[in-house]
């Protein structure tokens, strides 16, 4: 229960600090809405698709974006925050308090949760609102949109913290984290169109999770006529849920045998 | 129960970086209720023995136990009782003092109030400041609150006023006396070996990884350590004379020039036991 009880806690505590800390707000928040912004803007000429579907740039982008979304918020933004945690004494001043593990973790999480959450619902009003995108009226899509963004969000927020352990030094986190991250994006369909891109470059992609969780907001968001041009020719999102999981599951295994407070002989 | 086990008990506690030795078989105890300064140069094993205590570090060899506890398997009941004040922080401090002391007392069964634990290390004109935006001296008084805020039965203080001007050190000091008044167990590394006579009831001297000396503050060094020392000028020559019985020694000089008679301080003590840096007899 007390574990519980802190875990909330920390949430308010990591949510509030977090707005508060001007870079990461721009670089893990803000940034899928000034790149879906710039795309839009850029490309406002052009329309994307096949023939008699064709949508807009901002439409085209959407589900990327939200993906990416997810992967900033969660992988890019746990792993830079814990990494800086580790190197400034929070943690250390953690480990000799009461706080269980599991609390800081359920904090981290939450927070993960609570900014997606604003940042999946800025894009989609950006997207309707400025860029007139039309968005699915079905329950079923948003049914997917929902277990797509919560086993997204939850595998990208796990797999930051277990990847929070590899920066040597909290000034060095922002180095080794952003060009993952950034590679990630790039090969996954969320600046590039997935489809473009050559098939062994689509093989690499397919091992990580950021490609699935793109593919699923593209079921979403995308009309049918598109399915054609996936892998395989379909949304599969069977195929989304296995690999996210199975990150998950690594990403949990990671963090439950590297992550200390402090390493005792440093 | 006035005849209670030692809160902290170490024997021959050693450990090893890598084949260089930072603790040689240090021991003592620190009773309930008592306030024990562990003075030493820098990199003499003061910090590794602390934070050996606090959890922080294993040991390579040797017994500890803090609480009755083996500081090594601490859980988070045993957390609960200890307040650390480590040696530095730099956390990113990107919330207030009131809000940040409010939520570390939520972390413990039995916290002090936040209003009391702020006026007592005088913040309550910064307790609304981004942490962040404080001084550094500022910050080492929040740390000090972070440290005392779960009303600790052991309160570590690794060299904590480190920074403080002097009035801050004098109110520093206050706080300490009331939490020892209230019977907080108190371990303290200092450099400063007027804050060691300030607060200590004993104190322990780590040179080279070993304990050379130990017991009451004014009993550091030995007898020997204290006798006086008359100087004068004599022909232009200066001399000195250790004695017991300096008055005599003055008696038999009359006038001659610069005469001063001189008793060691505290200091002069600490010095000569590290310079020497070898065990002295009451040091077992």
């Amino acid at each position: 229960m007390t574990t519980l009880r802190l875990g909330y806690s920390r949430i308010g505590y990591e949510v509030k600090t977090y707005f508060r800390q001007g870079d990461s707000v721009f670089f893990t928040f803000l940034f899928p809405v000034v790149m879906l912004t710039i795309f839009s803007v850029a490309f406002s000429e052009q329309s994307f698709g096949p023939p008699g579907a064709e949508i807009s740039a901002a439409a085209y982008y959407l589900p990327g974006m939200l993906a990416a979304g997810l992967l900033l918020s969660g992988l890019q933004n746990m792993a830079i925050d814990i990494a800086g945690e580790k190197g400034d004494g929070t943690l250390k001043r953690f480990a000799g308090t009461p706080l269980p593990v599991l609390s800081y973790f359920i904090g981290k999480i939450g927070q993960v949760f609570v900014t997606g959450i604003l940042q999946a619902a800025l894009l989609l009003l950006i997207a309707r609102f400025v860029f007139q995108v039309d968005l699915p009226t079905e329950p079923g899509a948003w049914l997917t949109f929902a277990w797509v963004f919560v086993l997204g969000v939850t595998t990208a927020a796990i797999l930051g913290i277990a990847l929070s352990g590899l920066p040597r030094s909290g000034k060095s986190a922002t180095a080794v984290i952003i060009p993952i991250v950034l590679v990630l994006q790039f090969i996954s369909g969320v600046y590039l169109g997935f489809s473009q891109l050559p098939t062994w470059l689509q093989n690499i992609a397919s091992v990580f999770p950021l490609k699935w969780m793109a593919q699923g907001m593209r079921s979403v968001f995308l009309p049918s006529d598109f399915e054609a041009v996936e892998p395989g020719g379909e949304w599969n999102l069977a195929g989304v849920a296995i690999v996210t999981a199975i990150w998950l599951v690594v990403g949990l295994i990671v963090t439950r045998v590297t992550f200390r407070w402090i390493r005792k002989d440093s | 129960m006035t005849t209670s086990a030692p809160v902290v008990s170490v024997r021959d506690l050693r450990k090893t970086y890598g084949g260089v030795t930072a603790l040689d078989g240090v021991s003592f105890d620190i009773e309930r209720g008592e306030t024990f300064a562990l003075l030493g140069p820098n990199g003499a094993g003061k910090s590794t023995t602390i934070e050996i205590l606090e959890g922080y570090r294993d040991r390579t060899g040797g017994e500890a136990t803090v609480l009755g506890v083996d500081p090594g398997k601490g859980g988070l009941d045993w957390k609960a009782k200890l307040g650390i004040v480590l040696q530095s922080s730099g956390e990113s401090g990107n919330v207030t003092v009131r809000e940040q002391l409010t939520h570390f007392a939520g972390y413990y069964p039995n916290p002090r109030s936040v209003d009391e634990v702020i006026a007592a290390v005088g913040l309550e004109d910064k307790q609304k400041t981004l942490i962040r935006k404080l001084s550094g001296g500022q910050r080492r008084r929040v740390d000090v609150a972070l440290g005392i805020i779960g009303k600790p039965e052991l309160l570590f203080l690794d060299e904590p006023t480190t920074g403080f001007d002097p009035e801050a050190r004098r109110q520093f000091w206050e706080l300490i006396a009331r939490l020892k008044h209230e019977g907080t167990t108190i371990l303290l590394t200092t450099h400063y070996l007027d804050e060691a006579a300030h607060l200590g009831d004993r104190a322990g001297v780590i040179a080279g990884g070993r304990l050379i000396d130990i017991g009451d503050i004014d009993e550091l060094g030995g007898p020997d350590a204290r006798v006086p020392v008359v100087r004068w000028r004599e022909n232009g020559v200066p001399r000195e004379e250790r004695t017991t019985t300096p008055g005599a020694v003055v008696a038999r000089l009359g006038e001659p020039d610069d005469l001063q008679v001189i008793r060691p301080s505290l200091e002069d003590i600490y010095l000569t036991l590290v310079s020497t840096g070898t065990p002295s007899e009451d040091a077992s």
